[in-house]
């Protein structure tokens, strides 16, 4: 069973207004792929064009190579967990899994050999007479999945499963997740507004943003090489700092700030950029290196003064007042950090984006 | 109790506003009560105590009941309230919650118009359609028939406004999980949208029933043949015949409200405040 899906020129209209304005995305059979945005992005709105709960106003879907877009949900033969678990309150555990397989043609005893073993797997055996009242957030959750899971569908979609539950169960519930994904080997579309959770989960990540899709790539290719402002904005935490600056005949000019932001002179700044041009620099808070003054600042050097620090435990998340602006820098827990304080930080040139200040897109 | 209230004190002071409270609504329930008790105190009585307004009958008995049970009019009276007022019951709930389903989870043009045209009907009073419905049911030969008395009440615009209202509230997500499980749209409606409300639906039930139980006016209409009375109108009848025997109107009048009792004790526990509730968020 091939559940590759593919989305081409998809396109989603509710009237005269267009949400999903004709994206592209081949996702490979068993893979994990995230989709990642704002609200109102149009990921959900994509999930739902998949799982067939929303008309597609143009373009193609195939699942597994066929034609899907007007085929009724039940056809698509995928499952889909919803934010709300749509688990019934007035079935019990049971039930609710045995949902599933509502159309299946199986056996009455294969059927309850089927949600045996998905409770099983789902560590809900003890619970299977109860009613969802009497079950926590996460065994809720589990339920949900199971319901998917039992009918054993070439595809699962997630729609923000995770965004009803507190902070330490969202974290574990993404780990087993991911266990089972990893278990199953099934195709898995998650939608999610939260990045670290995309991050956690994905084999590769797709932003979008007012129904475009900005970029796709595995998460480290997204952290590391971001392809426009808001992706680098929106990927990794805290969020990368941006410096403006316009490209000068032998680097990056700072303005008449240039004492904060040390501009390399001759230092073999990439020279993708235009003379002239306006630019964001970007730089990762964990990509900066804490320096002394006397040191030899590398090629490129910030300096600013201490504005708060946030002690992490491990690392202190330093936040410094530059003439142009504020950036967040990581600095070790070693030392104390006190506001006022005047510090240094260099960055590699490798740790550097350069993105068109007008385009938002990354130079290169 | 609210936990943040004053700790239960032997001698804590009880606020002024509990006690008016109390106060009116003891007024209340005895203003409702003692009717009844004296309709079941009266129907103990013999003929000759009737007036004798004591709420303890002096030499209660039985034999009221013995009269009325063995006129085999009663009996045939009772049994056509219940069919009335079940049949009718069954279609209420049935497609009063099937059309308010439709208007409340699917986008279809004049789907507002049909529902204002369903809740203008509220606006007639009953007395104007009395005889539009005579004439319909004299045209059609529905006259003297259980299906005459039955047809006005079979769907009700009320009806399908409360399950409107409640459909609205399920979410979805409840809805698209079972499309997604492979549910055809009626059975979604069944298995899941209307489990979902049986509160909404006990409560129209309980209506539905009480009122086609004491529904009065328009079985009076378009009956005459007495082996088609429901109770009330066969009560009616008791007086007018009888010279009005007291006695035996509450004993009628206390039997006819045994079913409603029934039907309530039953329905009672289905009135679950947010059983929903507890699927939808942790």
């Amino acid at each position: 069973m091939m559940a590759a899906i593919e989305l081409q020129k998809v396109v989603k209209r509710y009237g005269p207004i267009e949400t999903v304005h004709g994206i592209d995305l081949s996702i490979a059979d068993g893979e994990f792929v995230v989709l990642v945005g704002p609200s109102g992005c149009g990921k959900s709105t994509t999930l739902r064009m998949i799982a067939g709960l929303e008309e597609i106003s143009a373009g193609t879907l195939r699942i597994g190579g066929a034609v899907m877009n007007e085929r009724e949900p039940k056809h698509r033969n995928i499952a889909m967990v919803f934010q709300n678990y749509a688990i019934y309150p007035h079935l019990t555990v049971a039930q609710n899994i045995g949902f599933g397989l509502y159309t299946s043609k199986l056996s009455k005893a294969e059927k309850q050999a089927r949600i045996a073993e998905t409770a099983r797997m789902l560590s809900l055996e003890p619970y299977l007479e109860r009613r969802p009242a009497a079950l926590s957030g996460g065994q809720r959750q589990r339920v949900a999945i199971g319901r998917a899971m039992v009918r054993d569908p070439v595809a699962f979609l997630f729609d923000e499963p995770l965004s009803n539950l507190d902070a330490q169960l969202r974290g574990q519930m993404r780990l087993e997740i991911k266990q089972l994904h990893q278990r199953l080997g099934r195709t898995v579309v998650f939608v999610t507004h939260d990045q670290v959770e995309a991050m956690s989960l994905a084999d590769r990540i797709v932003v979008m943003r007012d129904g475009h899709i900005l970029q796709v790539g595995t998460p480290m290719e997204l952290y590391n090489r971001p392809g426009d402002v808001f992706t680098a904005r929106f990927i990794g935490t805290p969020e990368m700092n941006m410096i403006e600056a316009t490209v000068g005949p032998g680097g990056l000019d700072f303005g008449p700030n240039a004492g904060a932001v040390q501009a390399p002179q001759g230092s073999g700044m990439p020279a993708m950029a235009s003379p002239g041009q306006a630019v964001s620099l970007g730089v990762r808070p964990q990509e900066l290196q804490l320096c002394s003054d006397s040191d030899q600042a590398g090629p490129m050097s910030v300096r600013g003064v201490v504005r708060v620090a946030e002690p992490q435990g491990s690392e202190t998340f330093v936040v410094l007042d530059l003439p142009s602006g504020q950036i967040v820098a990581r600095a070790p827990s070693i030392h104390a950090y006190s506001p006022g304080q005047p510090l240094r930080f260099t960055m590699a040139p490798t740790s550097i984006r350069l993105f068109d200040k007008q385009t938002g897109h990354l130079l290169q | 109790m609210d936990p943040r209230a004053t700790p239960p004190a032997r001698f804590a002071s009880v606020r002024p506003g509990r006690i008016a409270a109390w106060t009116v609504l003891f007024l209340g329930g005895v203003v409702m009560v003692t009717p009844l008790l004296f309709m079941f105190s009266t129907s103990l009585k013999s003929a000759g105590q009737v007036y004798d307004l004591r709420l303890v009958p002096l030499h209660p008995t039985w034999e009221n009941y013995v009269k009325v049970l063995g006129d085999g009019r009663f009996a045939r009276w009772f049994f056509n309230s219940v069919l009335v007022a079940t049949v009718v019951t069954l279609s209420c709930v049935f497609f009063d919650s099937l059309i308010a389903y439709t208007l409340a989870k699917f986008r279809f043009p004049g789907r507002q118009a049909v529902f204002l045209a369903i809740l203008s009907t509220l606006m007639i009073p009953t007395e104007m359609l009395v005889i539009p419905w005579y004439l319909m049911a004299s045209k059609f030969g529905w006259l003297d028939t259980y299906w005459g008395i039955m047809f006005p009440g079979m769907m009700t615009a009320f009806g399908v406004f409360l399950m409107k209202q409640f459909f609205e509230t399920v979410p979805d997500d409840f809805l698209e999980a079972a499309r997604i499980d492979g549910l055809n749209e009626f059975a979604i409606w069944w298995k899941v949208a209307l489990p979902l409300v049986t509160p909404a639906l006990s409560a129209l039930a309980i209506f539905t029933f009480l009122g086609n139980w004491t529904a009065f006016f328009w079985p009076l209409i378009v009956t005459t043949d007495q082996t088609l009375y429901t109770l009330p109108v066969g009560l009616s009848s008791f007086a007018v015949e009888q010279s009005i025997q007291w006695e035996l109107i509450m004993t009628g009048a206390a039997l006819a409200t045994v079913p409603t009792l029934l039907i309530f004790l039953f329905f009672q526990r289905y009135i679950v405040r947010g059983v929903m509730l507890a699927g939808v968020k942790g």
